[in-house]
């Protein structure tokens, strides 16, 4: 991975829910920051709050903050480059975008008004998918950064982000978007639109269907703009500069979801660099040996524990226990090996990350991740 | 056994959630295959139609028509298309519906440019089930815990924004089923971690302010089991110190640091995760009844797990 994001300046981090996405994110950024140097950005959805806290981004938004020197010495490092972080704030990107986009004040104020809108912008969650690779967009053609790390939000489908610019394009551009802009009353007199009208009307309300063609008419004037961002967009994440990293774990379903979408990838050519396999159970609990010795244990413990402690009932319960937890978790570390070694499509990089016992919320958990990804 | 655990199998139509990856697609599966050993006849559907529902009880993939996939369940996968034609066909008596205009097109309509008209028609598919009492009970392997709130408050968000027409005739019994304690109820599926215990607090939350549903449970799924108490824990200390760690090994004939290393492990996982059922307990509204599935530790797949969660819930539930 050192050497994958050592020629690449956008590290898409994707894969399915609650498989460690944003902490990987935030590790790979702060392993970047402190071996490769440079202006590292984390671009992230939904940190843990006790990880945001750690990090001084308390009441972090849509503004990139730097994650100060002293937090990366206190885990014991000095970092060579600086760490930034900013959060996908969906409201506040929309507005961004309208005001980037609108002819003019007033339009633009219109447009933040309308009740629609604000229904798009807020609850709409199709959107959430679009505005982060747009804030993407917008963040690397700053230039401000050497490596922008980006964890995508969690979606219904795990591909929802990859095709939301084209879908936005395609909506600017279809010829639905026309029929909405017609003037109302023009409408019913065209052959053509008329049974469509007349159903959208029964089942929407003509007010209801009058404030969406205000909408989109004050929309249309922002078209042009939209589509060739989108357009960019689209191309950015089909750059050479950029490059997939899938995160997953070896349960059943995760590594199903990552292996569609390593091939969804390959088939989109686009760059998948990595596959990033989290909390990874320990090799030894499939030693071959240690298991035979922990199934004779669970027959002797009385006999084993004999005169270790002062409580020798206890003390055979608590050996036989011991044997029985390793055994349980010997099958389940075979049966993620067997994921691992079945698993399709997989890049030159494959990366494990063992399992941690404790939580991540500080530098040193997120650098110690890191590490393991890092070479 | 939680006190005062909710008799969730005499709702109509339950919705279960969780963050991605904590299993709720198999709680889901579970509650109806719990309810269809009781005699009801249930309705499963998947809202994210990615065919796990289905295969949690060896079937194969489902589509918008209701197909029985075990004795007493059904399974159906929602889609929104079908869902529009399925009730312009009912209440429009537009008979040929693919004739009026492009369909597709009047769809793409709907759903991209009037928010909440794809929820609208999720939910409104699911309670027309229930008035219609196709079933006895309809549980939803609904979006994760993000998406669900939209679904959940679409009804009064199309009720606020929508002053007439046909869909603002249909949101108000939508809302009487929606809001009814004793019909609808949603189950929050959590595990004992960081991320999704906090998502669940911020859902159960939002829950109460955004929606008119009920939440009925939290379910948390994957609980270790305890190796020790805490006089177990003093022995198991004295039993790792290095001369007790050699006298083991020499009298099981093999290295026993590795067994005694595993156990550690699980002793910490499971610590860990107390600590966030603690945090998860103390941070739920009092009389939330939270019920714990184990770990499952052989198979986590399939019919096999599906029927050993399905026995753990029941036992929860009392059953």
């Amino acid at each position: 991975v050192a050497q994958l994001l050592s020629a690449k300046e956008i590290a898409i981090a994707c894969g399915p829910g609650g498989v460690g996405k944003t902490t990987t994110a935030a590790s790979i950024a702060a392993m970047a920051a402190a071996e490769h140097g440079g202006r590292v950005l984390v671009l992230t959805v939904d940190p843990a709050r006790r990880l945001a806290d750690a990090l001084g981004l308390k009441g972090i938004g849509n503004d990139e903050i730097r994650i100060g020197d002293e937090v990366f010495r206190q885990a014991g490092v000095t970092p060579r480059g600086e760490l930034w972080a900013a959060m996908l704030d969906t409201k506040q990107s929309w507005d961004d975008l309208i005001a980037r986009h609108a002819p003019d004040a007033e339009t633009r104020q219109k447009i933040l008004d309308n009740p629609l809108y604000q229904n798009i912008s807020g609850r709409f969650v199709q959107s959430h998918d679009y505005i982060a690779m747009e804030r993407l967009f917008e963040i690397h053609s700053e230039g401000k950064y050497d490596l922008i790390v980006v964890d995508t939000p969690p979606t219904r489908n795990a591909l929802d982000f990859l095709d939301a610019p084209q879908r936005m394009a395609d909506f600017f551009s279809s010829r639905l978007l026309r029929w909405l802009i017609v003037p109302y009353r023009s409408r019913l007199v065209n052959v053509a639109t008329k049974p469509f009208y007349q159903i959208a009307d029964r089942i929407l309300g003509t007010q209801f269907l009058a404030d969406i063609s205000e909408f989109f008419i004050l929309f249309q004037s922002m078209y042009e703009g939209f589509v060739e961002r989108a357009e960019a967009v689209t191309r950015l994440l089909s750059d050479r500069r950029t490059t997939f990293l899938v995160i997953s774990t070896l349960e059943a379903t995760p590594v199903r979801e990552a292996e569609f979408f390593s091939a969804e990838l390959l088939k989109r050519k686009l760059h998948l660099g990595a596959v990033v396999l989290n909390k990874v159970l320990p090799d030894y609990l499939r030693d071959a040996k240690a298991t035979k010795l922990a199934q004779s244990m669970v027959e002797r413990t009385e006999e084993l524990a004999d005169g270790l402690s002062d409580d020798p009932v206890v003390a055979a319960r608590v050996l036989g226990e011991v044997a029985e937890s390793f055994l349980n978790f010997g099958v389940v570390a075979r049966r993620e090996a067997e994921q691992q070694a079945e698993l399709k499509g997989a890049p030159d990089i494959l990366v494990t990350v063992p399992f941690f016992d404790a939580d991540i919320y500080d530098m040193g958990g997120l650098l110690q991740l890191g590490a393991s990804v890092w070479d | 056994v939680t006190a005062g655990a909710p008799d969730l199998l005499q709702l109509k139509l339950v919705f279960v959630t969780g963050k991605g990856g904590v299993g709720k697609t198999t709680v889901a599966a579970a509650l109806a295959s719990l309810a269809a050993q009781q005699g009801k006849r249930v309705l499963a559907c998947e809202v994210d139609a990615k065919g796990d529902l289905s295969s949690l009880f060896e079937a194969g993939r489902t589509n918008f028509t209701p197909q029985q996939i075990a004795p007493n369940i059904w399974s159906m996968s929602m889609d929104t298309e079908a869902s529009l034609r399925e009730y312009l066909k009912l209440h429009l008596r537009i008979p040929v519906v693919g004739r009026i205009g492009p369909l597709a097109k009047a769809f793409d309509f709907v759903a991209t440019a009037a928010p909440g008209v794809r929820e609208i028609l999720t939910v409104g598919k699911l309670c027309y089930e229930v008035r219609e009492r196709h079933y006895d009970l309809v549980v939803v392997d609904a979006p994760a815990s993000g998406h669900i709130i939209g679904q959940l408050a679409a009804p009064q968000a199309i009720n606020d924004l929508v002053k007439v027409g046909l869909i603002r005739g249909q949101t108000d019994w939508m809302l009487e089923i929606l809001s009814d304690p004793e019909q609808t109820g949603l189950v929050a599926v959590t595990t004992p971690e960081e991320m999704p215990v906090s998502e669940t607090l911020e859902l159960t939350e939002r829950v109460k302010v955004e929606t008119t549903v009920h939440m009925s449970a939290v379910v948390v799924n994957r609980v270790l089991p305890e190796l020790f108490g805490q006089r177990e824990e003093v022995i198991f200390e004295q039993l790792r110190q290095s001369d007790n760690v050699e006298i083991l090994s020499t009298r099981s004939g093999g290295d026993v640091a590795p067994v005694l290393e595993a156990a550690r492990l699980a002793v910490t996982m499971r610590r860990t995760r107390s600590a966030h059922l603690q945090r998860l307990q103390a941070g739920l509204p009092v009389g939330l009844p939270v019920l714990l599935l184990p770990y499952l530790f052989t198979r986590t797949h399939g019919l096999r797990a599906t029927r050993q969660v399905a026995q753990s819930l029941g036992e929860e539930l009392g059953q």
